[in-house]
């Protein structure tokens, strides 16, 4: 195999239809961007995940003086039922760690929380907070597990999962993420008829010198591999446009635009960006690779 | 060389077979002339010389194999052993003379120095010594059939097949391609040639097989074009 000739060969079917050349990199860029966009957002709900998942807690609020839970008899917790819930929520498997907040533990928090609005501060006293117990789950989505075995508690008023609270942004991301793959396998599909096309374009406007090549007895690897070849270097392109365009992606709408604005939480980083090219490479070559030989199968008999 | 036994060919599309229990023996160095109007069925006995068809029933042998057991991967191995010419030159416009001969050896893997040795030599052979970087519409038809000889011949096959190679050029080229052809049998080389051309078929005094409606009508040693004609 000579590799100049082979190579001189793709210049030549690349620059013969240069637009659709040209459509074929478009396309596969494209696709490839929304598809690494996709799983890109994969990982920003993972880096947000380990971000809240890690601060969650559950908080098992604990009975005071006339509260209405069904578990409290109107009167508040006991010392007794304190030491046991502590004593019991730390033995079970599901908690990772568990402290005790008091009335006047809530009441500072409640004031550092709150320090921007003095008036609501003046009006609460210690005593109209509840007392709780603070819970960190080994696996923060368990929360369900703990909860039944707490409920009926004497002294435990309420449970609260804050996961809850950040659930409904987590499923936002998650369609998000679904849009992406759709929108994606959708422009993958055209980027494959289209590869496909300009195959089967190059075929026809190279018919006579592949059957001369056939004539001569060119094996059915010289014949097709330039061909071959073409498609896939349209993949590699593609591919790189890709990645490039998601690296835009990170470096402008994350880092400049969404980071100064919510600083609260984690985002991609860079190593989430390298993790994903190699997989816009691997699949821009393999979609491209395929579709080409599958196209050539079909026009370029030999 | 070439034996076809019982040969038959039939198209899909057609009830008429195109070749019909057809038996041709041609030895090693022969020079063969197919001869029959259109349709007799000298394209179909040619192109199952290259396997580009199979036939219905009956067996090719060429070069010693069997062409019905000779693998798919393996039919390049044999084309490299026939050279082909055709009626319509069946040039590339976009390459010289040069590159065009070359393109031939290029594309089996042949390396570069080989190439630039052998090419020349052939040019000399088929005499187009200094039009090497001529394109081929700079050339008239018997040069460009000359180039066409050319490239088939350069990797020395030992069968050369010719498909009406003078149907496109005036008698007296014609004959210069003829003289040309016959050299190269002269080498050894193994020569069919499908043609219409009485008065070459006539002059030349070689073997004439003739087809009509896909059988063999006559087999001669030493035949003119048609009884009469």
């Amino acid at each position: 195999m000579r590799a100049s000739f082979v190579l001189s060969e793709i210049g030549i079917g690349l620059r013969r239809n240069l637009t659709m050349t040209i459509a074929g990199v478009v396309t596969v860029a494209i696709s490839l961007a929304i598809f690494g966009a996709g799983l890109l957002a994969q990982r920003q709900v993972s880096a947000m995940k380990d971000f809240w998942y890690d601060k969650v807690e559950v908080s098992m609020y604990l009975c005071g003086d006339g509260s209405k839970g069904a578990n409290c008899n109107g009167s508040a917790v006991t010392d007794e039922q304190r030491s046991q819930l502590l004593q019991e929520v730390s033995a079970n498997p599901l908690v990772a760690k568990v402290y005790y907040e008091s009335q006047q533990q809530a009441f500072e928090n409640f004031k550092k929380q709150f320090k921007g609005s003095p008036d609501l501060v003046q009006n609460v006293t210690p005593d109209a907070l509840p007392e709780s117990l603070r819970v960190k789950l080994k696996d923060p989505t368990k929360y369900e597990d703990l909860a039944s075995a707490f409920r009926d508690s004497p002294g435990v008023e309420e449970i609260q999962d804050q996961k809850a609270l950040l659930d409904p942004f987590f499923r936002v991301l998650r369609r998000l993420q679904l849009v992406a793959w759709v929108v994606a396998a959708i422009q993958i599909l055209a980027a494959v008829l289209l590869i496909g096309n300009t195959i089967r374009v190059a075929a026809f406007s190279r018919r006579r010198e592949t059957g001369i090549m056939r004539l001569v007895g060119a094996s059915n690897l010289y014949i097709q591999l330039p061909f071959l070849l073409e498609g896939v270097l349209v993949g590699i392109v593609g591919a790189a446009f890709a990645a490039a365009g998601l690296a835009a992606l990170k470096a402008v709408l994350v880092d400049r635009l969404l980071k100064p604005m919510l600083k609260f939480t984690a985002f991609v980083g860079w190593r989430d960006v390298i993790a994903i090219v190699p997989w816009l490479f691997i699949v821009g070559v393999a979609l491209t690779g395929i579709s080409s030989f599958f196209t050539l199968r079909r026009h370029l008999r030999v | 060389m070439i034996r076809l036994e019982h040969v038959s060919k039939t198209y899909p599309a057609s009830a008429r077979p195109a070749l019909d229990d057809v038996t041709v023996d041609i030895e090693k160095g022969e020079f063969v002339f197919l001869v029959g109007s259109s349709g007799s069925g000298k394209s179909t006995f040619l192109r199952l010389l290259l396997k580009e068809e199979t036939p219905t029933a009956g067996s090719v042998h060429v070069a010693g194999k069997d062409l019905a057991r000779l693998s798919h991967w393996k039919v390049p191995a044999l084309r490299r052993s026939i050279g082909c010419v055709f009626q319509d030159f069946r040039l590339l416009p976009n390459k010289n003379v040069f590159q065009n001969v070359a393109f031939a050896l290029e594309v089996i893997g042949k390396p570069h120095h080989q190439i630039s040795k052998v090419v020349p030599e052939v040019l000399d052979l088929v005499g187009l010594e200094g039009k090497s970087q001529r394109m081929p519409d700079e050339l008239s038809g018997g040069e460009q059939q000359r180039v066409a000889v050319a490239r088939a011949f350069v990797n020395r096959p030992m069968i050369l097949i010719a498909d009406e190679p003078t149907g496109n050029l005036d008698p007296s080229t014609s004959v210069g391609i003829m003289k040309l052809l016959d050299r190269i049998n002269r080498t050894g080389t193994t020569v069919v040639m499908a043609t219409h051309d009485a008065a070459i078929v006539d002059s030349m005094r070689r073997r004439v097989v003739e087809l009509s409606m896909g059988k063999v009508v006559r087999d001669q040693t030493r035949g003119v074009y048609g009884y009469g004609a």
